[in-house]
């Protein structure tokens, strides 16, 4: 009961500021003028004020017959209706190739590839980077403990853009081991005539992605991805598990007769799992955000590609959809790793006095 | 027993120490402050050493490195772009490292293009013997040519318009300084016929139209080049002895063009130290350490200038972050309870603001440089996480006996919070204000990589745009992104190792454990 009063009072917290950064967001970009100058070709003013009117952004005023902005609450509620009631995040207005689409179909048809290269790099790199730290808690102070820890320390350091750029250059473009991109879908579609697939945009599009020639596009971002995480993994697993190899418990379990591997493996692991499990899930619930940098260097037409048109193109809808789609995860990630704590180790009573 | 037989006289008492003042004894050892303690326990730690030596050096290239390089972050010179780095010492010992040659392979035309600029110049262009190989394309054998090639040389001859009078001046300068900047101009009859070409200054010698509209060079029976100089007609009116000792024929120097424009055909290597010396700025022939860029900015300028942006943004966030975040944290630390509530409920929501949310919006609604929307964005959402570490320090701290007795004694607020708590709390709120620093030169190098930040106007750059202009050419020349992310990863390694270092010294508890 008492976890579940705890969890009530998170969510609540939780919606409450993400209540509150949205809308002082959506009342300040609609304070902003709508700029008329990026109007595309074969688009017209008149279209654009059209548009509006059609979502209830500005109106006619009746005295002068002048198009004006409508009050920003209004355009508020109206804006959350349409949210809420029908799923409708706006549509494009600025950016040329989403222009008049439906924010949330864009979305849609972005998310796979953010979502696949997310979940593989996480595959990759929870195994093999709390397997490295087991592995270096064991041999603490010898040479293979300090060869990890430097490697993880050198991985841990290097910003991401850096051996993202050395992965490109050295085995996409010396070796020619992977493609330099992530393969666009309808080259899959022609690719793989005999799977009979159809491209249709605006869709999910999820079976697209589950064919060899997209793994292996998608690899090198995988790659990239995973080092930092593999480090991180690492080094906490590491620093986690040699406490708790030193604590009185370990003592005790060799002297009842166990032998060293199945003291660590019954005994010290599960306890130093304790802090790092709650990780696993973070990063498995921010598999959907993804890497900005990374999307832009392997230019994989995902999310965070979108993410940065918007911002630079000034198409609020999108911008104010992917914000909050930003934020949201980023919200939801820090409260499962919070309340995994209480649910994996009971003995630690979260927000207690 | 009678009691009188025990009584000792008084004169029988002697004191002990007499007329000697007695004081404390001196401690032995000297007292070790808590600074001191977490200096020591700082210098044991050598990587964290190594570390903060590291960042020291970088320092110094950022701070000093604009100051000794004659160049300018705006100064750009597109005839050297994309020339590799250049050490001059390598260069001289004729080490081919760091040299600014390149290794390329070409086809014969290209090949025969390098050749004639050596040949013209007198300059070694290509910097060793070239290997021949053969290739099969579209069913013929195509030779290509893989040498070492100096980028600098290789720029060769241009074309350049001057006004009647510069001409003049520049005719001085060759004459008093006995070097030759102006090449005779070629003829316009026999310039290559090919588009691409045909404002091509280096291309001297006969050409023809070969297979596919591409220029081919046409030799004498020796294997020579057949130059295409104009002769003398009186067009220009200057007459230089220089070219070619011993050649008597005269040459036309010039070409008359549009609006009086003169068409000068320039050593452009000379004419690059003409312009230098002309302008005063101190810079002789090109040589680059780092390499130019595509637009022929010198990077070693670009990167130190954008180090010391990101070294001062950084700095200036960190030690307003923990002034505002210091005096927020001790007031919630101090007083608790609903204020501490409502304080930190304002805290929860300002740090949860995403960084790029926060930008994003102060670009949309004030036209003022990036620079001052890092720096309000950065102080935003940056100042939280250092009140919340004055907050806990402030918890730790307040209901100590010290505080108590400071309280009877009638102290107010606010000589408690700064003049008995904070102290304490200094040395843990200074570490992690320097381990802000790499954050903030992570995010602002990772926002102008994205273009998020343009920081890239006139004389400022950043690390950021330096990494992302590379990553376009990171296939062909590599250079470009190579020194910016050294530079950033050295930064970001020291820091963590120097960081790691720092808080093992400021950490009591670990005391006498190593």
């Amino acid at each position: 009961m008492y976890m579940f009063k705890y969890i009530c009072k998170r969510i609540g917290l939780m919606l409450i500021t993400f209540t509150i950064i949205i809308v002082t967001c959506f009342v300040l970009v609609k304070l902003l003028p709508v700029d008329i100058s990026s109007v595309g070709v074969g688009e017209d003013a008149d279209k654009i004020i059209a548009r509006m009117v059609s979502r209830g952004y500005m109106k006619k005023d009746t005295v002068t017959g002048q198009y004006i902005n409508t009050p920003i609450l209004e355009q508020l509620g109206q804006y959350l209706r349409r949210m809420i009631f029908e799923g409708d995040f706006g549509i494009g207005f600025n950016m040329p190739e989403y222009r008049g689409r439906a924010v949330w179909s864009v979305f849609i048809e972005k998310l796979p590839p953010t979502i696949l290269i997310n979940v593989y790099s996480s595959l990759l790199a929870v195994p093999i980077g709390i397997a490295l730290g087991i592995f270096a808690a064991l041999k603490k102070n010898k040479w293979q403990d300090h060869l990890i820890s430097t490697v993880v320390m050198v991985f841990i350091s290097v910003p991401a853009f850096v051996y993202a750029s050395l992965v490109l250059y050295l085995i996409c473009f010396k070796l020619s081991i992977f493609p330099l991109g992530v393969v666009s879908l309808p080259d899959i579609v022609t690719s793989y005539p005999e799977k009979g697939y159809a491209y249709v945009p605006g869709e999910f599009n999820w079976s697209l992605y589950f064919n060899k020639k997209m793994f292996l596009s998608m690899l090198p971002a995988v790659f990239s991805m995973s080092f930092g995480s593999i480090a991180g993994y690492a080094r906490y697993t590491r620093a986690e598990l040699t406490e708790v190899l030193t604590s009185e418990f370990m003592l005790l379990a060799r002297t009842k007769g166990l032998t060293k591997a199945q003291a660590t493996v019954r005994h010290a692991l599960r306890n130093a799992m304790v802090p790092i499990f709650p990780s696993i899930i973070g990063e498995f619930v921010s598999v959907l955000s993804g890497s900005l940098i990374i999307e832009k260097i392997f230019q994989i037409p995902g999310v965070g590609g979108l993410y940065l048109a918007s911002i630079n193109s000034r198409d609020y809808d999108f911008f104010m959809m992917l914000a909050g789609f930003y934020l949201l995860v980023g919200l939801l990630a820090g409260l499962v790793v919070d309340l995994s704590y209480g649910v994996i180790d009971p003995r630690i009573r979260m927000g207690a006095k | 027993m009678r009691a009188e037989e025990y009584k000792i006289s008084s004169e029988k008492f002697v004191l002990h120490s007499a007329g000697e003042q007695l004081h404390d004894e001196k401690l032995e050892t000297k007292p070790v402050s808590y600074l001191k303690d977490a200096l020591i326990r700082f210098t044991r730690n050598k990587a964290s050493i190594a570390a903060a030596f590291i960042i020291g050096i970088l320092f110094l290239f950022a701070m000093i490195g604009p100051l000794v390089t004659p160049y300018e972050v705006a100064y750009e010179d597109a005839n050297y772009a994309y020339v590799l780095p250049r050490n001059e010492f390598f260069y001289e010992k004729g080490i081919p490292f760091w040299d600014g040659g390149r290794e390329i392979g070409v086809t014969e035309a290209a090949y025969n293009l390098y050749r004639g600029i050596q040949e013209e110049t007198g300059r070694t262009v290509i910097m060793n013997e070239p290997e021949v190989r053969q290739e099969e394309y579209m069913g013929k054998p195509i030779s290509y040519y893989d040498f070492r090639l100096d980028t600098y040389n290789a720029v060769g001859v241009k074309f350049v318009l001057l006004k009647y009078d510069e001409y003049v001046a520049l005719q001085q300068y060759q004459d008093e300084n006995n070097v030759q900047v102006i090449f005779p101009i070629t003829d316009p009859a026999l310039r290559p016929e090919a588009e691409q070409d045909k404002t091509n200054a280096n291309i001297w010698y006969r050409t023809k139209l070969g297979a596919g509209r591409k220029t081919a060079t046409v030799f004498d029976e020796n294997g020579n080049f057949i130059p295409i100089y104009q002769a003398d007609n009186g067009m220009d009116q200057y007459t230089s002895k220089m070219y070619w000792e011993g050649d008597e024929k005269l040459y036309n120097y010039a070409e008359l063009k549009d609006a009086g424009m003169w068409n000068v055909r320039v050593d452009y290597r000379e004419y690059y130290k003409y312009l230098h010396y002309k302008a005063g700025d101190g810079i002789e022939y090109p040589s680059f350490l780092l390499g130019t860029n595509n637009a022929g900015k010198d990077l070693f300028i670009c990167l130190a200038s954008g180090a010391r942006f990101s070294f001062m943004l950084a700095i200036i966030v960190a030690s307003v972050n923990l002034f505002v975040g210091a005096i927020y944290g001790a007031i919630e630390g101090y007083y608790g309870g609903k204020i501490d509530l409502m304080m930190e409920r304002f805290v929860d929501i300002m740090a949860s603001i995403p960084l790029i949310i926060v930008i994003t919006l102060l670009k949309y609604h004030f036209d003022i440089s990036h620079v001052y929307i890092l720096f309000i964005a950065f102080f935003l959402t940056g100042w939280t996480g250092m009140a919340a570490r004055t907050r806990m320090q402030f918890y730790r701290f307040k209901n100590q006996e010290y505080v108590l007795v400071a309280k009877t004694l009638g102290a107010k607020d606010s000589r408690i919070m700064f003049r008995h708590i904070f102290p304490n709390a200094i040395g843990t709120l200074i570490t992690s204000s320097v381990l802000v620093i790499p954050g903030v030169i992570f995010s602002e190098t990772s926002l102008s990589y994205l273009g998020i930040i343009n920081l890239n106007t006139g004389s400022l750059t950043s690390v950021g745009t330096l990494l992302s202009t590379g990553q376009g050419f990171l296939f062909t020349y590599p250079h470009m992104i190579l020194f910016p992310s050294i530079f950033i990863s050295l930064l970001m390694l020291s820091f963590n190792l120097f960081g790691n270092g720092l808080r093992d010294a400021f950490n009591p508890s670990l005391r006498g454990t190593e």
